[in-house]
């Protein structure tokens, strides 16, 4: 392997990495809206199937999930899934994953905003949906950030999981190169990826934070 | 020839139960256009209760609620509790405004958002008139200079001027105060019982929940009495206060002088 090969594959692997990290997010962040309400529905079949899913999530490794939406296509209904299900299966099975947990943080944020909240916005007329939008998820949201960090951080490592899979993300390639070159370099590159890319998700949300800050309650 | 006033609230015999235990027993009362009522009562006699069934935030099990002539909620033939559509509460709810012991103002919006949000986007009202309103209002409760703060920066008293002037910001017909004055310090609510007063004397139709019984004296045209769940007692504020007819009021009296 040139020095130049090694370059460009560990670059199309934290591209891939990244591109895991982000379309997860932009799924699950929404979806694990939904997955709250669900969980919290007043109809209770719906709560109960939600529980089942977030149990299912929750109680089972990410890396068995990963497998049985890689492999289920074919072993339970025979189809034949081309070479770019890799990577979809990947996004699949991070953004259910990552749903059910971010849906018991909402949960655990839109719980928390006291009832006298919803009290006020039903006497002074908001509907529903209003209430919801204006006054009790922008509070929700300041209220997630922490436990929200936590997630997303974890949310950038799990992506080495992917490599299971075959998906070429930056561990993948890291351990391509290592096994080929027979030193750590590559592993050291990933690690430092990994870590920057954490410090740069700490640094974002800390951020946000300080933009919520300019209230408490 | 007495002019006849409209009632602007009418309860009547209203039922509530918590469970087994029934908080409201068979109430009845009316609140005319322009009148400042006083409930008082022991803790747990229902008049929170009933404020809050008033105010839709509680459904009542039994009785009729009627807003301006207009029955909202009433029993059917087998005693079940039915209120209007949602279209028509929502109607109603603009008729009266309400005062939490504990303000509930939005701490994610400043003073002055939490006073234009609803006029803007439940009433639909232009901006530009809302805001100018809102201005005068905040002016009044004496809170110039504020508009940009927000309520973590004020003071409990500030902070419930602000609900007031929230409350009033949607032009209620009937503005319902619930202990308006005991989440606060001592030393601050007087500054709560002058806005109230003010708007005593602007003639605003009040009905006001408060163990504050000598301001009740004061400012109420009319005390109710209520204790465990039912009316004992009601009449002109000076006659209840002073002239107290039934035994339960006189202790209750009693107990708050010393």
């Amino acid at each position: 392997m040139t020095l130049e090969t090694i370059v460009g594959m560990l670059a199309f692997g934290a591209l891939t990495s990244l591109m895991i990290f982000f379309f997860t997010l932009v799924g699950s962040l929404p979806l694990g809206l939904l997955v709250s309400f669900g969980r919290m529905s007043k109809i209770a079949p719906i709560r109960w199937l939600v529980r089942f899913y977030i149990s299912i999530m929750r109680g089972t490794p990410l890396i068995l999930q990963l497998f049985v939406v890689y492999f289920g296509p074919f072993l339970l209904f025979g189809l034949q899934m081309g070479q770019d299900y890799r990577i979809t299966a990947t996004l699949i099975a991070f953004i259910l994953n990552y749903a059910a947990y971010f849906g018991e943080i909402y949960r655990s944020g839109i719980e928390s905003i006291p009832r006298g909240q919803h009290e006020a916005a039903a006497v002074l007329g908001y509907t529903r949906s209003q209430t919801f939008i204006r006054i009790i998820f922008p509070q929700v949201l300041k209220r997630i950030i922490p436990p929200m960090t936590n997630e997303i951080i974890t949310l950038v490592k799990d992506t080495a999981l992917a490599f299971t899979l075959g998906v070429a993300e930056m561990f993948t390639q890291a351990r391509a190169i290592v096994s080929s070159q027979g030193n750590l370099i590559a592993f050291l590159i990933a690690g430092i990826f990994y870590y920057a890319f954490n410090a740069l998700v700490a640094f974002i949300m800390e951020r946000v934070e300080k933009a919520f800050a300019y209230y408490h309650e | 020839m007495s002019k006849k006033k409209t009632n602007i609230l009418r309860i009547e015999h209203a039922r509530k139960s918590f469970g087994e235990t029934e908080v409201l027993h068979d109430i009845s009362l009316s609140v005319d256009t322009g009148e400042a009522v006083a409930i008082i009562g022991p803790s747990g006699s229902g008049k929170s209760t009933l404020l809050r069934c008033a105010t839709l935030l509680e459904r009542l099990d039994g009785g009729i609620l009627s807003y301006d002539g207009q029955p909202i909620a009433q029993s059917d033939e087998q005693g079940q509790m039915v209120y209007a559509s949602a279209k028509v509460l929502q109607e109603v709810r603009m008729k009266f405004g309400l005062v939490f012991q504990d303000f509930n103002l939005f701490p994610h919006y400043s003073v002055i958002k939490n006073v234009t949000d609803a006029p803007i986007h439940v009433q639909k009202r232009a901006k530009s008139e809302v805001l100018a309103e809102a201005e005068a209002l905040l002016n009044k409760m004496g809170l110039q200079g504020k508009d940009k703060a927000m309520p973590c920066e004020l003071s409990g008293g500030q902070q419930q001027r602000v609900s007031i002037a929230r409350a009033l910001a949607l032009k209620p017909e009937i503005l319902y105060f619930d202990e308006p004055t005991s989440a606060l310090d001592p030393e601050l609510t007087g500054e709560i019982l002058r806005v109230i007063r003010t708007l005593a004397a602007e003639h605003m139709t009040m009905v006001i929940v408060t163990h504050e019984m000598s301001f009740a004296r004061e400012v109420a045209d009319r005390i109710i009495f209520m204790d465990e769940g039912l009316i004992v007692e009601q009449g002109r504020a000076k006659d209840l206060v002073d002239n107290p007819q039934h035994e339960r009021l006189k202790t209750f009296l009693n107990k708050l002088e010393t």
